[in-house]
């Protein structure tokens, strides 16, 4: 079979923005149900929740530098410091890690 | 605030998420270079869909020339946790604004996006979400590029650092009301768990990621939900410690 690369991204494309659209679109009153306002207050604590563990441990190129971004991460939002700065310092452990852990053979050898 | 100040304020917050989506999209250009699409094309798909998981599989099927019916039913529930977002979104955008706001403010509804607009003090302007639109996508699309020109302009070791910027936001927005709120707490605790245990436990790590998030998102929610309702005026109350 034959497919047009084009057809595919507008096939895509569309997919995803219905996806997104729709809800939004149609569901225009405001809900007055507690158990839906509820429901729907909730959603995203655990929707970010679920998106940042277990994701966070794979996403670097080693389980403990991912391990130590998510440590300084939960240590810098706990003190309530700016996304942006949570954001950054979770990136600076992993960095440090990976570093660290490349020394780590050279001390082996020394010993 | 004014449509400026929100404008603004979306900028502002959405340049974390460029940083974090520049490491992600760079993959993705360089995963699609590699698969036979071209550079153009590759910017294209990211200009087009905006999301992370959504394109990586949708390469998988264009290299793999699998049907369109298939590329529709993927696309759909990798990104199903999108009408999510969108539902809970219905709620918190301002309705003083006109409606014609919601066909563009859909267009830009990532996870990151998403969160930041959730994390806003009471209801939020579609300016706010323009301003961290006008980062945020511009970030992905440069990422892409960027990738698929050349696969090594970026070493390995500052995508790898780069990569858990998004998660690092992501706790920025939901760490600060659980300390304050005992639900919410138990709510971010619990899908850690569950969202783990979809990954590790056999046949259930089977399941893709995108799918994983919508189970767990509505198992505890709607548990949570059922067990601690919260009124209305507890919302406002929350949403004003959230500030």
């Amino acid at each position: 079979m034959n497919h047009n690369i084009y057809l595919y991204i507008l096939v895509m494309a569309l997919t995803t923005y219905l996806v997104r659209m729709l809800p939004l679109v149609l569901t225009k009153k405001e809900i007055t149900n507690v158990y839906i306002r509820s429901f729907l207050y909730y959603v995203p604590y655990a929707c970010l929740a679920a998106m940042t563990v277990p994701a966070i441990f794979t996403a670097t190129s080693s389980i403990w530098s991912g391990a130590a971004g998510f440590l300084v991460a939960l240590i810098a939002a706990f003190r309530e410091r700016k996304l942006l700065t949570v954001a950054l310092l979770a990136c600076a452990a992993v960095f440090l890690t990976e570093r660290l852990m490349e020394l780590i053979p050279y001390i082996m050898d020394k010993l | 605030m004014n449509r400026k100040a929100e404008f603004k304020q979306g900028m502002k917050d959405g340049i974390p998420i460029a940083l974090g989506y520049l490491a992600v999209s760079f993959t993705f250009g360089m995963m699609a270079v590699s698969g036979g699409i071209s550079i153009g094309e590759s910017v294209l798909i990211s200009l087009t869909n905006v999301t992370s998981a959504g394109q990586f599989a949708g390469l998988d099927i264009i290299a793999a020339s699998g049907t369109y019916i298939e590329m529709i039913l993927t696309q759909f529930i990798i990104n199903l946790r999108y009408s999510l977002m969108a539902f809970s979104m219905s709620q918190k955008l301002s309705r003083e604004e006109s409606f014609a706001h919601r066909f563009l403010v859909s267009f830009g509804l990532t996870d990151e996006i998403f969160g930041i607009s959730a994390a806003r003090e009471g209801k939020v302007s579609a300016w706010y979400n323009y301003g961290a639109m006008c980062v945020a996508i511009p970030g992905w699309v440069l990422g892409t590029l960027i990738g698929a020109i050349s696969g090594n302009m970026l070493p390995e070791f500052i995508v790898s650092a780069l990569s858990v910027a998004i998660y690092g936001m992501f706790m920025a927005i939901i760490i600060p009301p659980s300390k304050k709120d005992k639900a919410v707490l138990i709510v971010v605790i619990a899908s850690m768990i569950i969202s783990t245990l979809f990954s590790v436990i056999p046949v259930l790590n089977t399941i893709s990621p995108g799918f994983v998030i919508i189970i767990t998102t509505v198992l505890v929610a709607g548990i949570m939900a059922w067990i601690h309702p919260i009124d209305i005026l507890d919302i406002k109350e929350a949403a004003d410690h959230e500030s």
